[in-house]
């Protein structure tokens, strides 16, 4: 089931006009921010769908820029957040796209900072609701409820049970857990959704391990 | 959990609950939050509602110009005495009209189940309040009983214009206001679900084709009469009346619509009033410049 609270129906409180373009949108920059770990100084965002077509009017463009920003659905600052995003020396480009993609509402933000870089697709399902539906082109299913790793990692044998077995000697459990390919013994992605947020102890622990690439860390949002 | 609307109102008549009980106690269970948390969440967003009506009715405009003041308009209407619709159907149309104009505007509202449908719950809501001073915990739980319904539109068809049109927004809300109303009037588990039945069924087909993409036109109308049909389908209910496709059907029925309705007609501002000459006309004048 896609919507599990009440708030998610009867909520959220927000900055008008549009819950799945403005509020989703927002969500949909927060959780990249987040994915990312800091602000990027650039971002190239691609629209698709209902949100090339009504971006202008629904505001999505400044609620994605918000999201970016670290603001939340219900912060004023959406408004002006291209003002904002001058101030804070991220510059940011949009580009819009006619391909169709799996949702009328999708957004793909490709972040910048010195050498790091970060491509993000999110999918605005309703009501405010979100989804990340890949990252660096892996697919992966990701609401966003959940603290969640990402492990990039070679698709090579064992790479799996190591990390699972480092989080099972800190006895943290996995709530969720899916790998995703491009090409057969390429790299792969490990996305493991948690009960709980873990420590920078064991992320560091992950990291280290052989057969593991990049780790990011999704806080719950 | 339940999932179907059978499931919701089956669990409410067995255990002897109000279908709001039967919401906080999944929220509860789900989140693992205590009864005061979820209620007090609930409480804020009721006191976001009542901010958002009470800025519509001093007037707003959006930047477009597109809409705005028509809240001011209805309540000196009602205010004259001359209205033709009962208090309760004026006051209805004029809090949606308010809190969509607000949101229209950008200003701060509370998503129920959608932005651009924000109008109609509490406006039904609302006009309950000025009618019959309803108390301050039965306007939270009328937000509860209002979000269990909702709760299984969205997982089991959409609650997204671009996915299945205004029916899923506009109509999802007026459902979703119908039973909580019914529930509040002191009908039964299984009345609310005929309640919701009657009001979705009324908003089938309907299309979201806002001017210029923007949540202005036909949304602040559109809210309104959401609200109206909420009114419409609880009495029917509360009559005794009885839908004769069952909820859950209901839902399907309106996910199946959306699934064949033309991309031009779900929220890409492209067919219907958008497509209109007006429409476009009014599309040039506000981006003619970007």
């Amino acid at each position: 089931m896609k919507y599990k609270s009440v708030f998610d129906i009867i909520g959220p409180v927000m900055v008008g006009p549009s819950s799945s373009h403005t509020a989703g949108a927002a969500r949909i920059g927060l959780l990249a921010r987040s994915l990312f770990g800091e602000q990027p100084d650039h971002a190239d965002i691609y629209l698709y769908g209902s949100f090339k077509d009504t971006y202008r009017g629904h505001g999505t463009d400044v609620a994605l820029i918000g999201g970016l920003l670290g603001f939340d659905t219900d912060d004023d600052r959406i408004i002006t957040a291209k003002d904002h995003a001058d101030e804070a020396g991220m510059h940011i480009q949009f580009i819009e796209m006619e391909e169709e993609r799996s949702h009328p509402n999708t957004a793909l933000l490709h972040l910048v900072k010195g050498s790091d870089r970060l491509t993000v697709e999110g999918i605005s399902i309703g009501g405010g609701k979100i989804e990340v539906v890949s990252i660096n082109d892996y697919p992966i299913s990701l609401s966003g409820n959940y603290p969640a790793l990402l492990v990039f990692h070679k698709d090579t044998f064992g790479t799996i049970a190591r990390v699972t077995t480092i989080l099972g000697g800190h006895q943290i459990n996995v709530s969720q857990m899916n790998v995703a390919r491009k090409e057969k013994g390429d790299i792969a992605l490990m996305t493991i959704e948690l009960d709980e947020k873990i420590s920078q102890e064991v992320i560091d622990e992950v990291a280290a391990a052989e057969g593991v690439d990049r780790v990011i860390e999704m806080k719950e949002s | 959990m339940f999932r179907t609307i059978e499931e919701l109102i089956d669990k409410a008549t067995a255990e002897n609950k109000a279908i709001a009980d039967i919401m906080i106690e999944q929220e509860m269970e789900v989140t693992g939050r205590s009864y005061l948390d979820v209620y007090k969440d609930m409480e804020r967003n009721l006191e976001v509602m009542e901010n958002a009506v009470e800025e519509g009715f001093d007037g707003v405009t959006s930047t477009t110009g597109l809409t705005g003041m028509d809240a001011v308009k209805m309540k000196k209407y009602i205010d004259s005495g001359k209205g033709l619709s009962g208090d309760l159907t004026l006051y209805a149309i004029a809090h949606a009209v308010s809190t969509n104009e607000v949101n229209a505007a950008m200003g701060k509202i509370c998503a129920t189940p959608t932005a651009g449908s924000a109008g109609v719950v509490p406006g039904v809501l609302f006009a309950m309040k000025e009618k019959h001073d309803v108390s301050r915990e039965e306007m939270v739980r009328f937000l509860f009983t209002s979000g269990a319904f909702g709760f299984v539109v969205a997982n089991n068809a959409s609650i997204s214009g671009a996915a299945g049109g205004c029916q899923a927004e506009v109509g999802s809300a007026s459902a979703m206001a119908a039973a909580a109303l019914v529930e509040m009037a002191g009908g039964t588990p299984e009345m609310s679900g005929h309640g919701f039945a009657i009001a979705l069924k009324n908003m089938l087909g309907l299309v979201c084709d806002p001017v210029a993409g923007l949540v202005e036109v036909p949304c602040v109308k559109r809210n309104a009469a959401g609200a109206s049909n909420a009114l419409t389908a609880a009495d029917m209910s509360l009559a005794g009346i009885e839908s004769r496709i069952p909820a859950d059907e209901v839902v399907e029925a309106m996910y199946k619509i959306g699934l064949t309705m033309p991309s031009a007609l779900r929220e890409t501002g492209r067919g219907g009033l958008a497509g209109t000459p007006t429409g476009e006309r009014l599309k040039a004048e506000i981006f003619g410049g970007q």
